[in-house]
């Protein structure tokens, strides 16, 4: 998959923001991940070196946590709740759907870039459940069957903009 | 500069802010929390802005975003005040007859008006909504009141009065006295007495100490700590600037969880409107005392609820949690005393503040006082955000505010305290809701999830479900969380696809107590709770899957068969046309499933419209 080009510049405007302080690794790393998408490696090795952290921490932290990701990901982000409420009430079977649809599993993106797959543990919307959100926007009480309509309109949404 | 430097300015702006504000004043209070939101409530907002501006009556009229009203489930919801008509389900396309109509005339809209399903008669005021007529908001009494994003409003209703009393008038022994006579304990779910931390950490030697907030409410299916931080931010800040003169810190963390972006928004709002009152900053209330407050994103880790690891987190490092003898009020955040509260916590102290410990502590039970705040959620009539006195039986919350379960179903069981929490069975729905009487039932009250299952839910793949999660979101640090979870996992997995014998549930018995015993954290320790509590009271249906092969919920999909009911079928082929298997065949008007091509996915059944689709 492609790699964002370096862009060192703005990674070290990023630290400079924190002055450098290893306490905020965690802050820093969500803005690059703000700003790219994911976290590319050589803004890792960056970061490294200036907070003066080993790689290997700077890694650690970023495969830690689920907020960071360290491939590119799609221009849509479809998260599907697995919370209890969504759960109970069949999300599994949206996510298997979306699966399908999509031809990809979940946490990955597909090759075109055009969209990631998700799952998350508790959008707290759970009035809605099942719920599913591409971007920001929310659909309820989500099925199997609605799955193909959404992703469509998604898309056409998209290419008319 | 706006600072407040006395008790008496506060008070002298607060009753500025009365005398100009008409009591009598109709005003709209649109919910813009996350679930009305997700519903378009920001559209319902924007179109009452406009309509108000048509029809030029910004001059008689407010139009007030607010925080969470907690009956999610008939979102998008709008209140008319000061006579608070309730309406649900509001769309952009009813604002201009509200506003015609009800703003303007009193008349009521009645379509909008909620109908009590129980007596079939609609409802036209907010405290008569079954919902929140049995409730009792405390923590949450200004939510859906107030503009969070102005602190004006909090000021008005009272806000930062208790923080000028105990600046100006208490010594920190005093406040932290009259937290413990209150019996204040930890609202994230562990229930440790509030006032007694606070001593802990106020004698913990050393210079620097920290408070934290903790708002990294992790459980699926609780959403009040996020409704707090949302609608009321303000009375967080000023619990826990409070907390901080009596402990003697001087700065603060709050740590929030970043799914939550609009909890985060309104919390920056409120720290950088407090500072600019003068509550956080230096020498607030001209006092010696000096506090600010930082927020930190968490990065979406289960783990980082418990104390040590959120610490860890906050110090930019991996979210594992530290040995159990070392006490955060001692050692935490940089090795200095920390302490470390629920936001649902700090947010109550203001209330002990103003209105003294007794009166606090007339509400509960005897070990646990206050109130709770739950997310009624999963197969429930009325989801939404409950708060209830300390010590309310389950069945109340159920039934008389939930509404019953979903669809007429019968009830099965009721999920509280997220992962680390156990399923409760229907004989014990009398059971009064407090942090002890959960604990004894096999549960815990945690961050105040309540899931309501029915008889569609299979209770062994609910255990499998949040062993699923929490294997996941185990550190990894310690063995017997590290490994005891993905093999209670393993033979749960194999039980709910019927490859399980019966001597696996002893073995998952045993395994679930040694990880409860050996492990090293909370999340550990209470993992297995769901195993543990399903094994106690749902044991038939384990059988079933064991001994039998079968599902009763018919939810496990190796074990179940889907079929047509020829009597039902009319033979519109719906079903046939959306199976992704190619599954079901049509002879003439006879529609039949192919058992060894159909992958039980439901599609079916979803699809069609005669309920001739059944699973046995």
């Amino acid at each position: 998959m492609a790699e964002s080009v370096p862009d060192y510049g703005e990674v070290d405007r990023i630290i400079q923001s924190h002055s450098c302080e290893k306490s905020a690794l965690i802050a820093i790393l969500q803005e690059i991940e703000n700003s790219y998408g994911y976290l590319p490696a050589w803004a890792l090795r960056q970061v490294s070196e200036k907070l003066g952290v080993p790689l290997i921490q700077v890694y650690g932290v970023a495969s830690f946590y689920d907020a960071f990701h360290l491939t590119p990901r799609g221009k849509h982000l479809v998260r599907v709740c697995l919370g209890t409420a969504c759960y109970l009430r069949g999300s599994a079977r949206v996510l298997e759907a979306l699966e399908s649809e999509l031809g990809i599993k979940d946490g990955e993106t597909t090759s075109d870039l055009e969209f990631s797959l998700q799952s998350v543990r508790c959008l707290g919307a759970c009035a809605l459940a099942p719920v599913m959100v591409v971007g920001e926007h929310y659909f309820d009480k989500m099925t199997p069957t609605k799955v193909h309509s959404v992703l469509k309109r998604v898309q056409s949404k998209n290419e008319e903009n | 500069m706006r600072r407040i430097k006395t008790p008496l300015e506060l008070e002298a702006l607060r009753n500025s802010l009365v005398h100009r504000r008409d009591p009598n004043k109709p005003h709209v209070r649109v919910c813009l929390g996350t679930g009305c939101r997700a519903r378009g409530s920001l559209d319902v907002a924007e179109a009452f802005k406009d309509e108000i501006e048509k029809q030029g009556l910004e001059i008689q009229v407010e139009c007030k975003q607010t925080g969470c009203h907690g009956f999610c489930e008939r979102g998008p919801v709008v209140v008319i005040g000061p006579k608070d008509i309730f309406y649900q389900r509001v769309k952009p396309r009813d604002v201009p007859e509200i506003v015609s109509k009800t703003l303007l005339n009193w008349e009521v809209v009645d379509r909008l008006l909620y109908m009590d399903p129980a007596t079939g008669q609609k409802i036209l005021y907010e405290y008569d909504v079954p919902f929140y007529k049995r409730q009792t908001r405390r923590i949450l009494a200004y939510n859906g009141q107030i503009d969070p994003t102005d602190i004006l409003d909090y000021i008005a209703v009272g806000g930062y009065q208790a923080l000028a009393k105990a600046i100006a008038n208490m010594s920190c022994e005093k406040i932290i006295s009259i937290v413990e006579k209150s019996g204040l304990r930890g609202l994230g779910g562990g229930g440790f007495p509030t006032g007694k931390k606070w001593r802990l950490c106020r004698e913990a030697a050393g210079d620097v100490k920290f408070v934290v907030g903790n708002g990294d409410e992790g459980d699926p299916g609780a959403f009040s700590d996020r409704s707090l931080m949302e609608g009321n931010p303000h009375s967080i800040l000023e619990g826990m600037i409070i907390g901080a003169y009596a402990i003697g810190a001087n700065r603060g963390y709050l740590y929030v969880r970043a799914e939550y972006p609009l909890a985060l928004k309104h919390l920056q709002i409120a720290i950088n409107q407090s500072r600019e009152y003068g509550f956080l900053g230096k020498s607030i209330f001209n006092s010696k005392f000096g506090f600010d407050i930082r927020i930190n994103r968490g990065g979406g880790a289960f783990v980082c609820g418990e104390s040590s690891a959120l610490v860890a987190s906050i110090e930019g490092k991996m979210g594992e949690p530290g040995a159990k003898y070392v006490h955060t009020v001692e050692r935490g955040l940089w090795n200095k005393p920390t302490n470390l509260n629920n936001v649902k916590t700090w947010a109550s102290v203001p209330m002990i503040i103003n209105e003294g410990a007794d009166r606090y502590a007339k509400i509960g039970t005897m070990k646990s006082k206050g109130t709770g705040v739950f997310s009624l959620v999963g197969k429930v009539n009325n989801t939404g955000l409950v708060e209830i006195p300390m010590g309310t039986p389950l069945k109340q919350i159920i039934y008389d505010i939930g509404g019953g379960v979903l669809d007429g179903k019968r009830f099965k069981a009721v999920q509280t305290g997220g992962p680390s929490g156990g399923c409760i069975p229907e004989r014990l729905l009398d059971l009064p809701v407090d942090f002890e009487k959960l604990t004894e039932a096999g549960s815990m009250m945690g961050s105040g999830g309540m899931i309501v299952m029915d008889n569609s839910t299979c209770m062994v793949d609910v255990a499998r479900y949040f062993l699923d999660f929490l294997q996941n979101e185990s550190c990894g640090k310690c063995v017997p969380c590290r490994e005891g979870i993905k093999r209670m996992l393993e033979i749960v997995t194999d039980i709910t696809a019927g490859r399980g014998k019966e001597e696996d549930l002893e073995l998952l018995q045993e395994l679930a107590e040694t990880v409860k015993d050996f492990s090293l954290c909370g999340l550990g320790k209470t993992a297995p709770n769901t195993v543990l509590s399903t094994l106690r009271y749902f044991k038939d249906e384990y059988y079933a899957h064991v001994r039998d092969k079968k599902c009763p919920a018919g939810i496990c999909r190796d074990l179940i068969e889907y079929s047509i009911l020829e009597d039902k079928c009319t033979g519109c082929g719906a079903c046939l046309k959306l199976c992704p298997q190619q599954a079901i065949d049509a002879y003439g008007l006879i529609h039949t499933i192919d058992p060894a091509k159909c992958i039980r996915c439901g599609i079916c059944r979803d699809a069609c419209q005669f309920g001739a689709i059944t699973v046995k």
